[in-house]
């Protein structure tokens, strides 16, 4: 794993219009439970498997979408190397103090070439999977709704993929694991910063600063049906799935939160390390690449966005 | 009970109960390929443009309806529900579909997306 610098995806806020319908979307049906409310109002969230105070921080405001993505990185050094190394690739950097998020500690942010605000932090309160440490046992109880192991990725769209595609290899170490590709024109880019087969993707578009999707860890191909139930059960405005991508092979399906942003729930990729070659999907083969059961594009999945 | 909801670009008209939104109305016109888009008043596809009747929306995306233009009939579908017999037109994205002409006993086609619809415009 190469695990030098960037750890994971830490957080992303995502911003709801209607705080009440969101936090029982998000805590009830895909179940994330709630660590925190602050004095904004913003909510905190993790996955019941995840170590750090929160994933996901929900805002409420008059439009949907992201406000920012924030990766953990190593420690305090790693953090002040990768804020010189953005800054010096051209990015606008901004020191946001520690405490600005509850439980979490200073923070730099700074854009990029698809419009895309992102963070880096080395600091976040620790609040456990409540298994304990010693001699644990193995899975919670009492959880709700789709029980959701852990966010895992974003999906981002932008104009300048290049310049974003740049920014995280050269400055911040990911590599490509996947690309889609238009001719000599990428128009697809799955990022990691360790062995999974995404902690980012993003994919090219007329606009700026748009957001596709926040993804969630489930455990099985059966949880990946029983999420599907669930949409059903409780009438979630469905996208896809469940279903297949060829890309990164994970096993999905996609829906939308009370305000239209979209969420995912999968399981299944596979191990990459940094000698792996990157895999290249051919335009005339996108549908497969995208959905590896139906081989076909479809509109709303590749148009909608927040 | 339900109003009638005449779309003016095609003609046709279908039932909305004044519990369910214009959209899902829409969607059970069973045409295949409405691209409904996110259905929480988030991306805009379903704009849609009141010419006459009474609605009520919930909260839309100030990205997509801006004050003005809900102001003068501008809404999604998706967060707007019939107070009375309604005219519209569509203006989002989902235009496209609604108003492809369909022959009689033939569905759309809805999946001849080629790469360029990637990097199109939403």
């Amino acid at each position: 794993m190469s695990q030098s610098g960037v750890l994971r995806p830490g957080h992303v806020c995502i911003r709801v219009m209607d705080m009440d319908e969101a936090k029982t979307h998000y805590t009830q049906r895909l179940g994330l439970l709630q660590t925190d409310e602050d004095d904004q109002g913003r909510v905190y969230l993790k996955g019941w498997d995840e170590q750090d105070w929160f994933s996901v921080v929900l805002r409420e405001a008059d439009q949907p979408g992201m406000d920012f993505m924030g990766f953990k990185v190593r420690d305090e050094a790693t953090l002040e190397d990768l804020a010189t190394k953005v800054e010096a690739f051209g990015c606008k950097v901004e020191r946001i103090p520690a405490g600005e998020l509850n439980h979490c500690g200073a923070r730099v942010r700074f854009d990029s070439p698809t419009g895309h605000n992102f963070e880096l932090y080395a600091e976040k309160d620790w609040k456990g999977n409540g298994l304990g440490l010693e001699n644990p046992d193995s899975w919670a109880e009492g959880l709700l709704g789709m029980q959701v192991a852990r966010y895992d990725h974003c999906l981002l769209y932008g104009d300048d993929l290049d310049g974003t595609v740049k920014l995280f290899r050269e400055a911040l170490g990911f590599d490509l694991t996947e690309q889609i590709m238009d001719g000599d024109l990428m128009i697809g880019a799955f990022l990691t910063c360790s062995n999974k087969a995404h902690d980012l993707a993003i994919v090219r578009h007329a606009e700026k600063g748009k957001f596709h999707h926040a993804s969630f860890l489930l455990n099985s191909w059966e949880e990946v049906l029983r999420a599907a139930d669930l949409i059903s059960m409780h009438d979630i405005s469905l996208d896809i799935g469940p279903t297949r991508h060829g890309i990164t092979r994970g096993r999905t399906i996609y829906f939308f939160d009370p305000s239209g942003n979209r969420n995912e729930v999968f399981c299944g990729d596979y191990t990459w390390y940094p000698d792996h070659p990157t895999i290249t999907w051919t335009a005339d083969e996108l549908g497969k690449a995208i959905f590896y059961h139906d081989r076909q594009l479809n509109e709303n999945f590749l148009g909608v966005v927040t | 009970m339900s109003y009638q909801v005449l779309i003016e670009d095609t003609g046709e008209d279908y039932r909305c109960p004044p519990d369910r939104d214009l959209l899902r109305s829409m969607e059970r016109l069973g045409r295949k390929g409405i691209p409904a888009g996110c259905r929480g008043g988030g991306c805009g596809v379903c704009k849609v443009h009141i010419l006459s009747g009474s609605v009520t929306s919930k909260k839309m995306s100030r990205a997509h309806v801006s004050v003005e233009e809900e102001a003068s009939g501008y809404v999604l579908a998706c967060r707007t529900c019939p107070r009375s017999d309604v005219r519209l037109k569509v203006v989002g994205k989902m235009r496209k579909t609604v108003c492809r002409v369909v022959p009689a006993g033939r569905s759309a086609k809805s999946n001849e997306g080629k790469a360029g619809s990637v990097v199109e415009s939403a």
